[in-house]
């Protein structure tokens, strides 16, 4: 499990990312800079809790319930632990077409997770996703920002070895 | 080989680098329109080119960019619209991957017409790989005086950003999509005012999709009217339709409206036919949100015309008979697909996405998905399928935005199209349940 955050602060690299981000919008529409500044925060802290969702509000200078509605609306954001893994798989049409659900269930049974549950060990969070932009390269899924396409069962148990190492 | 404008040079090594673009031709758009035209010279060619909304809308570019406001002393924006989320459409991410200062270069051609000097690229969180490779790419044009301050010694500014999105289908949606560049929820606004007035921080604003801005660099180079001299009638120029499932070669293909549909699904050239062995049962033309049409009105029309890939000719007998060319989501379906059960994923994918601003389409995407859900799993009763072309009717034209259009159309054309297949499930609930079972009636399979 990503470790809870108890020293909310970006590291001093992020920071200037962040201040670069603010800096892109004209005066007084640093709200804009919200979903890029939330992005980088769960990228250190893996999930965005109500401390780093405060945080957050404090540096753009907008009210924290301005965080949670936007934080809770976008379903890139995870609002609760995740594992080192986040696998985000495509569960629309195009993707089912290809063989998806078989390939998905092949993932559950070997991860023996449900949607929305994480490996005992921490290493993986399954979440299901809507459709991802990659119909033709369907069954598809996404590990951060890395694609995965043309999925098997046996491409899959290779993926899971290769990230279990 | 069929006319290229925005794939000819995709696939020369390293076109994804200034560099290599530059020797291909690139950003001599750029240097033409801001050193000889006048920003209305280039608004004009926009025009005359006839290019249509390639988002799916179809609403003509020129004309679009015609209707923004010019007050004195207030900042114009330019947003184009990469929250590509359609299911079945994946053109934009191949194209912005693959060719990134294409769309930089448009970016800015399209900018200068509108007398923007900050544009944005709101690019859908997921493809934050994507948003990398353009950012990289507006660097290096940056550094070639093609973008920043006194482009080309014209003094005309542009400062280019990237704006991620993070995830959500209904930014896609113009409105949400200023709003959530806003750093707010994805919630269309109520029109009018139009962008075009009050868009982004209630400036005027012009939002017009990848595909339609990409088209920009050939459009200077070459006119307007060699542009529209592709095509057929008012479907001028080329189209990248994204060709997903039961087809040999899945990929994005760019074509000229108006080939024939048979031709892009059976040539070698496109989608290389059905998969060896299978049968064409259906096909949805524009992405997810249109109609859905059973294999005898996919090559010809209701009329018996050659059924073509243009905006005109898809939708020809409007829904009874027709669809849409919309996003150019080319999804093809063959006898081992089960209509119901795609049509099930459909409106879950609608219902998890609609927003939740007006009631119509929070409930009604809710209903669809539940009533949908018992007849696949063996629950349904008779009265569902006119429970379903009910709802889908009470959604319809009952919403701010067009999401719930989108999602009440597949399911209406579902049942338009294979009612049969839905009372199957229903009079048969457990032969319908067994796993991987289709109906195999009274279909007529091409």
């Amino acid at each position: 499990m990503t470790e809870t955050p108890n020293l909310v602060a970006f590291t001093p690299e992020r920071l200037e990312k962040v201040k670069e981000i603010i800096a892109r919008y004209p005066e007084g529409r640093q709200k804009s800079a919200l979903l890029p500044v939330l992005h980088v925060a769960q990228e250190q802290w893996g999930w965005l809790n109500s401390e780093v969702m405060d945080y957050v509000a404090g540096i753009l200078s907008i009210q924290p319930v301005e965080v949670y509605e936007v934080a809770s609306f976008y379903t890139m954001y995870h609002l609760d632990p995740v594992g080192k893994h986040v696998i985000e798989y495509c569960r629309t049409g195009p993707c089912c077409l290809m063989g998806g659900e078989d390939v998905y269930g092949h993932l559950k049974q070997k991860l023996g997770v449900e949607a929305g549950q994480t490996t005992a060990d921490g290493l993986f969070t399954l979440k299901e996703v809507e459709c991802l932009a990659a119909c033709g390269w369907g069954p598809v899924f996404q590990i951060r920002e890395q694609f995965y396409m043309n999925l098997t069962n046996d491409k899959v148990d290779q993926i899971i070895e290769d990230l279990s190492k | 080989m069929a006319k290229k404008i925005l794939t000819e040079h995709i696939n020369v090594p390293g076109i994804e680098t200034f560099d290599v673009y530059r020797k291909q031709g690139g950003y001599t758009a750029v240097e033409k329109a801001i050193k000889t035209m006048t920003p209305e010279e280039v608004v004009e060619e926009a025009k005359k080119s006839g290019v249509r909304g390639r988002g799916g809308a179809g609403f003509p570019m020129g004309m679009k960019w015609g209707f923004l406001a010019k007050p004195e002393g207030v900042p114009r924006y330019l947003v184009c619209n990469a929250d590509e989320s359609e299911p079945g459409t994946f053109k934009d991410h191949h194209l912005m991957k693959s060719i990134p200062h294409l769309l930089i270069e448009g970016m800015i051609i399209s900018s200068y017409a509108l007398g923007a000097n900050k544009s944005f690229i709101y690019v859908r969180g997921e493809l934050m790989y994507v948003i990398r490779i353009l950012e990289k790419a507006i660097e290096e044009a940056k550094a070639q005086g093609f973008l920043g301050k006194n482009i080309l010694g014209s003094g005309y500014d542009l400062e280019l950003i990237v704006q991620p999105g993070g995830g959500a289908y209904i930014c896609g949606e113009e409105t949400a999509l200023l709003e959530s560049l806003e750093g707010k929820r994805g919630n269309p606004r109520n029109k009018p005012p139009f962008p075009a007035v009050k868009g982004l921080y209630q400036s005027p604003t012009v939002v017009n999709n990848v595909e339609s801005i990409a088209n920009m660099s050939w459009i200077i180079n070459n006119g307007g009217d060699a542009y529209a001299a592709i095509g057929i009638g008012r479907s001028t120029g080329t189209k990248l339709i994204s060709a997903s499932g039961h087809i040999e070669k899945p990929g994005v293909y760019e074509i000229e409206l108006g080939v024939s549909v048979e031709e892009f699904l059976n040539s070698d050239e496109y989608c290389g036919g059905i998969r060896k062995g299978h049968h064409l049962k259906a096909l949805v033309a524009g992405g997810s949100s249109v109609p859905i049409l059973p294999a005898h009105l996919i090559m010809k029309t209701a009329n018996g015309e050659d059924r073509l890939m243009s905006y005109e000719s898809l939708s020809d007998g409007g829904f009874a008979t027709g669809t849409m060319l919309g996003s150019g989501g080319f999804i093809v379906f063959d006898e081992t697909a089960c209509i119901v059960r795609n049509t099930w994923n459909f409106s879950r994918f609608y219902h998890h996405e609609s927003c939740g601003q007006c009631s119509p389409c929070r409930e009604g995407t809710g209903w669809m998905e539940k009533v949908l859900h018992r007849i696949e799993h063996g629950h349904g009763s008779m009265h569902d399928v006119d429970l379903l072309v009910d709802i889908s009717k009470k959604i319809e034209g009952n919403t701010i935005c067009p999401l719930g259009d989108a999602a009440a159309w597949p399911v209406a054309s579902a049942i338009r199209h294979f009612r049969d297949e839905f009372v199957w499930h229903i009079t048969n609930p457990h032969e319908a349940t067994q796993p991987g079972a289709v109906y195999r009636g009274e279909m007529e399979l091409a």
